[in-house]
């Protein structure tokens, strides 16, 4: 029998299109060859996957023409928003960027009209020379001045321009100097500078980006860098139990903040498998902070906290830590990458437990 | 009473893909669901999508042999609805206050894992067929989606007939089967 006759018996015996006679006979086959009885199995899991996906694109096209139909007879809303609704809806999508531009509009124009009182005074040989004088002097010091300045840099050598659009917290999983952090913290930014409690800056930059887990790895590039001594805590694979004390280390300002707290949900904001519910009180730069429990093992990345209630904190799970880890792995670059296997901190007072982490806690910069 | 025979009578039309009670269950609730999405950062076509993906789960919890709901359709379409909202904000990194919240709603976790599963063999189905190539797309999806018999398959198609027509699909679904199974089996075994 061919392939193409055999299949075609068999999707007729699955349609129950067979006669007895030939049903009887094939079903014998079937018991005495396990090859045909496999295509069975087979050909019957497919057959329902092709009805299925049938009868779903129908369903799909069906929804498709109901919402066409409904919004043409207006009985539901309409695609397109009109008059006021439109209005409304605008105002709420722009209504930042709206207040940014006109904050922008102001300085300018405060600024234009000083500059132009500053630089158009009326014409005076007396005060004309006397300005020029002044901008002589000014010249000077600011000749002396920028060689200050140099001085500066050149101690600092690393200093960024501008200020960080955003920053946060991170700290060592590996200490070769590979941190990690929330996507959120170093997003959209042109370069990173990470600094340490000591407030020595480094330049770092992203080895690993998930922006859906909210995770960052990033990894110290910089030749100043010393590879620090083994990490004292570990990172949790298990879960917490609730009601668990745990306490964190973050930036919310320039100098490292510990703050404590419990434990709250195994789950994050409205069953999030991916989080869990902290009862905390932190603040911003406290994002991508580690979360420890009490054996000062890392159960969590900090990453948001909820509007509407004070003390309320959300961790991503310390899973995912080790998940993203294990996919940056996969490259080879990175195969060397090492987590501590061992907490060294566990029966040590908080205090104490404190000073050995504190040093593997950084303060983000994004610029 | 009467309501909850109206609700048992919908969702019944709506596991026989009824047009009437699609169309009934569309209308009582997509405003919900637009209002919820456009308050919270969404556009009307965010809106559509993300009712239009509920209605399918709803559709195939109906369809699944053990079907019980325990709750309003209301309750439950605007349950998925803010959930899957809430994800799809957190892709997007527009995730910045808490949806708001009035109306009661259930968990719906598992049946989401569920629904996305089931998604994704579906997505492994639709690959598989678009990767055929003509005319083996059109003549699957002439024979099995659209359920054609193969006589009128032969005359669109311009065979012979259908005994040759019947070959040339047997063909393609064994092209199809094989195509379907390597990525199926890949995407479940690990």
């Amino acid at each position: 029998m061919s392939d193409i006759q055999m299949i075609e018996a068999v999707e007729k015996y699955i349609l129950g299109e067979m006669n007895p006679d030939e049903r009887l006979y094939f079903e014998q086959l079937r018991k005495t060859n396990p090859e045909v009885d496999q295509l069975v199995v087979e050909h019957t899991l497919f057959l329902q996957q092709i009805n299925r996906f049938g009868e779903w694109k129908n369903f799909k096209s069906t929804l498709h023409e109901t919402h066409t139909d409904l919004s043409e007879k207006n009985q539901i809303n309409s695609d397109k928003l009109q008059g006021k609704a439109k209005v409304v809806y605008l105002w709420n999508r722009y209504k930042r960027v709206a207040s940014i531009a006109a904050i922008i509009a102001g300085v300018t124009t405060l600024s234009v009209v000083a500059i132009t009182n500053l630089l158009l005074p009326k014409a005076d040989n007396d005060q004309v020379t006397q300005i020029k004088r002044e901008f002589r002097d000014l010249k000077k010091d600011n000749q002396s001045f920028s060689k200050k300045l140099s001085d500066v840099e050149k101690s600092i050598p690393k200093i960024q321009p501008g200020t960080p659009i955003t920053g946060g917290t991170g700290f060592m999983i590996d200490a070769k100097g590979y941190l990690i952090t929330n996507a959120h913290v170093v997003k959209n930014g042109k370069s990173i500078l990470v600094e340490d409690n000591k407030g020595e800056q480094f330049v770092a930059e992203i080895v690993k980006l998930d922006a859906a887990k909210d995770i960052a790895i990033l990894k110290i590039n910089d030749k100043d860098f010393k590879p620090l001594n083994a990490i004292p805590y570990t990172i949790k694979k298990s879960s917490t139990d609730v009601a668990e004390p745990i306490f964190t280390l973050g930036f919310p300002r320039n100098d490292i903040v510990y703050s404590e707290g419990y434990l709250s949900a195994k789950t994050g904001f409205n069953g999030d498998t991916l989080s869990c519910q902290l009862g905390i009180a932190v603040n911003p730069g406290n994002s991508g902070g580690p979360v420890f429990n009490k054996k000062g093992e890392v159960i969590g990345i900090l990453s948001t906290k909820e509007k509407q209630a004070e003390g309320v904190a959300f961790a991503i799970q310390s899973k995912y830590i080790h998940l993203a880890i294990d996919e940056l792995k996969k490259d080879t670059a990175y195969r060397n990458l090492k987590t501590s296997s061992y907490s060294s901190i566990g029966n040590l007072e908080r205090a104490e437990q404190f000073k050995r982490i504190q040093d593997y806690v950084y303060l983000i910069k994004n610029y | 009473v009467k309501q909850e025979t109206n609700e048992t009578a919908l969702l019944k039309g709506l596991a026989r893909s009824e047009k009437k009670a699609i169309e009934t269950i569309y209308k009582e609730n997509y405003n919900m669901v637009h209002s919820l999405v456009l308050n919270n950062n969404g556009t009307p076509d965010d809106a559509k999508d993300v009712f239009q993906e509920a209605m399918i789960v709803l559709y195939e919890k109906t369809r699944s042999g053990n079907f019980e709901l325990n709750c309003l359709i209301k309750t439950y379409l605007y349950s998925i609805c803010r959930r899957l909202w809430l994800k799809r904000l957190q892709q997007l990194n527009r995730y910045s206050n808490q949806v708001e919240s009035l109306e009661e709603t259930v968990p719906v976790e598992e049946e989401l894992e569920k629904h996305e599963r089931i998604d994704s063999d579906f997505v492994v189905m639709e690959k598989s067929i678009n990767s055929l190539g003509e005319p083996c797309k059109s003549l699957i999806e002439a024979y099995y989606l659209k359920k054609q018999n193969m006589q009128d398959i032969a005359d669109n198609f311009g065979y012979t007939n259908a005994d040759n027509a019947k070959t040339q699909k047997y063909k393609c679904m064994m092209r199809l089967k094989k195509l379907f199974f390597s990525q199926y089996k890949n995407g479940n075994g690990s």
